[in-house]
């Protein structure tokens, strides 16, 4: 298997090529070599465990947008049945960067939201790299009111570099977009619950984010500018982008610690690429596992709380006593 | 040679070593828009707009609101909120100096003021974004003080208008920046129930996540003339996408044009529309009074 490895896992990569290569000769060959595959498989296995267990923020949101990370359509593949996707936002078009539909989530309907980069180079093109126009936020808000009006959660992935920056984009009121489903989402009476997959870029990500719980996989980020936005604006060069993702504090477990997420969802060793299966059944869990605590809650008390949360966002002093 | 051609000249030819402190500071300003030398005492009585070409030049926060509300009352809102360096963020430079820096600059606190008052006798929450600290940028504090401007709206059932000038989040605080656009519109959404309305006034410029938030949702969007306007930066879009951009793009005109704002409004004008407006939304009588504060009619007794 071609795991498209990254720069920081090529000692990885070079293990993996040699037990390639001993497969291949071992088939015509007398020696018993199999000890040797295992040998170098248990090493490989060590050698991602530590390169794993000390990844920098930059390596993370390399990890984040590696091409062959799971997106949306895998997960709703593997989560969810009976899913029925809905197009368009009824005044422009069908954006096809952010997908959404009903589906039933172990029985239960749902209506599931997220955004769609493409696997192969027309999907992406044609899915714009998973970068919404305004038509893709009126496309999940018409969902969103939708799933409001019939009692369904809502259930949202967000992997996205950001929202389209174009000129069709902004013709069309892309600020008014992202504006608009943060306004609707604050108040819709049903519970959301928002993971974070891959990229949570920027505004592009919050527009389908505002939740009762907000989660991210492991190796995923989220974060108010593209460290290599942040590095070119404010270090005036963007090869400081790894500077700028530390600095930032993209990762999961930096957001945790600062309470800006729930919870964390554990990825295999070496990514969510390595092993569609066990992400998508974690996330499952999580989803089912938070589902049941938020519809305890009656439906006023929850929009309260949701509420409530984002009024106490952010960090302040006051000088009066 | 005399100071007033000295100014007109570019840097570059005059010659150096000129006796500059003969000339008081700013005694006279240049407009960027058609490079006429104007008076500055002429330009401030006219709002700094450009008496020639009606330029709107951009204005700090206190300015705008002096220019706008009635002399009395005023009471300010949310002046105690400071901002703190909870993530120790530092680029090139540190964000606590970058405060310190701004602070000094700006005499203010933060970027965001609010004040309550009325304009033309119509009482409201007015606030306004100060650009030349930090350009405007959204943090926490800019965030919580926009909370507290809507919940004294919400308190006293009064308007609320914003007046927006911003490059949008402020990176220095990185997530929590973003999470203001989801506190700020949560709290517009409150005051959308309850039948409060909110007009918010575009000014130059107007991008990012404070377009991308609270600018964008008014009830009635107003640009000032000219302003630049938009979520995405030109730079950024030209260079990412490699599109030519249309004449006038993301200006007041094009958006009013595609449908993003209700009207362009001339500073000149500001208080008469809004009072006007304001009073229809709150089902009041016509206010009297004009387009300066000094010449406001006193609250019409009943």
């Amino acid at each position: 298997m071609n795991l498209n490895f990254l720069e920081f896992e090529q000692p990885i990569a070079e293990l993996e090529a040699k037990i390639e290569e001993l497969r291949y000769v071992g088939d015509d060959n007398e020696i018993n070599i199999g000890e040797e595959i295992a040998r170098l498989e248990s090493k490989s296995r060590e050698l991602t465990e530590s390169i794993f267990a000390d990844l920098s923020p930059w390596q993370i949101s390399q990890i984040a947008r590696h091409p062959m990370r799971p997106y949306t359509s895998d997960y709703i593949e593997r989560i969810f049945t009976d899913f029925q996707e809905l197009h368009g936002d009824r005044a422009y078009a069908d954006d096809l960067s952010i997908i959404g539909g009903v589906a039933r989530l172990e029985g239960r309907p749902v209506m599931v939201i997220g955004h769609e980069k493409g696997r192969d180079t027309k999907e992406k093109v044609a899915r714009n790299f998973g970068m919404p126009r305004p038509e893709g936020y009126r496309k999940a808000k018409r969902l969103m009111e939708m799933a409001e009006r019939f009692g369904l959660p809502i259930v949202t992935f967000i992997d996205t570099p950001g929202a389209y920056p174009g000129v069709g984009a902004e013709e069309r009121g892309q600020s008014e977009a992202i504006a608009r489903n943060l306004f609707v989402m604050a108040r819709l009476k049903t519970p959301i619950i928002c993971t974070v997959i891959g990229e949570g870029g920027s505004g592009g990500a919050l527009a389908i984010g505002v939740g009762d719980r907000v989660q991210m996989l492991q190796y995923s980020t989220y974060s108010v500018i593209s460290p290599e936005g942040c590095a070119s604006i404010l270090w005036k060069s963007a090869e400081k982008a790894p500077d700028a993702a530390e600095a930032l504090g993209i990762t999961s477990a930096r957001l945790k610690e600062l309470g800006l997420i729930d919870g964390v969802i554990g990825e295999p060793l070496g990514g969510a690429h390595r092993n569609y299966t066990t992400v998508a059944a974690a996330i499952r869990t999580t989803l089912l596992d938070a589902l049941a605590e938020l519809e305890k809650v009656p439906t006023e008390a929850l929009v309260e709380r949701r509420y409530e949360r984002l009024m106490a966002l952010g960090h302040w002093d006051s000088t009066e006593a | 040679m005399t100071s007033w051609l000295k100014k007109l000249l570019p840097s570059q030819i005059r010659t150096s070593g000129g006796n500059k402190k003969n000339v008081p500071e700013g005694l006279w300003a240049k407009c960027p828009s058609c490079n006429a030398v104007l008076y500055r005492a002429d330009l401030e009585r006219n709002m700094d707009v450009c008496p020639k070409c009606a330029h709107h030049m951009r204005i700090g926060a206190r300015r705008r609101l002096e220019l706008f509300l009635d002399p009395e009352p005023r009471v300010e809102i949310g002046a105690h909120l400071i901002p703190v360096d909870h993530l120790k963020f530092k680029d090139s430079k540190k964000y606590k100096d970058r405060l310190v820096q701004a602070q000094k600059a700006t005499e203010e606190q933060d970027a965001l003021i609010t004040l309550m008052g009325q304009v033309n006798g119509v009482p409201l929450v007015a606030s306004a974004f100060e650009f030349r600290f930090m350009g405007g940028s959204m943090g926490s504090v800019v965030g919580e003080r926009f909370v507290q401007a809507a919940n004294a709206a919400l308190e006293h059932k009064i308007p609320l208008v914003c007046f927006s000038a911003s490059g949008g989040a402020r990176m220095q605080e990185a997530l929590f920046s973003l999470m203001q656009m989801a506190k700020t519109s949560a709290v517009l959404a409150k005051l959308n129930e309850a039948g409060i309305p909110f007009i918010s006034v575009l000014t130059d410029p107007t991008m990012g996540g404070v377009s991308a938030s609270l600018a964008m949702l008014g009830d009635v969007n107003i640009a000032e003339p000219g302003a630049l306007i938009g979520f995405a930066g030109p730079r950024v879009i030209e260079q990412t996408v490699r599109e030519t951009l249309p004449e006038g793009f993301q200006r007041s005109e094009f958006l009013l044009e595609h449908g993003a704002v209700d009207m362009i409004v001339d500073r000149r004008e500001m208080r008469a529309t809004l009072s006007s407006l304001l009073a229809m939304l709150t089902c009041q009588p016509a206010p009297a009074g004009g387009n300066q504060p000094a010449a406001a009619e006193p609250p019409a007794a009943d």
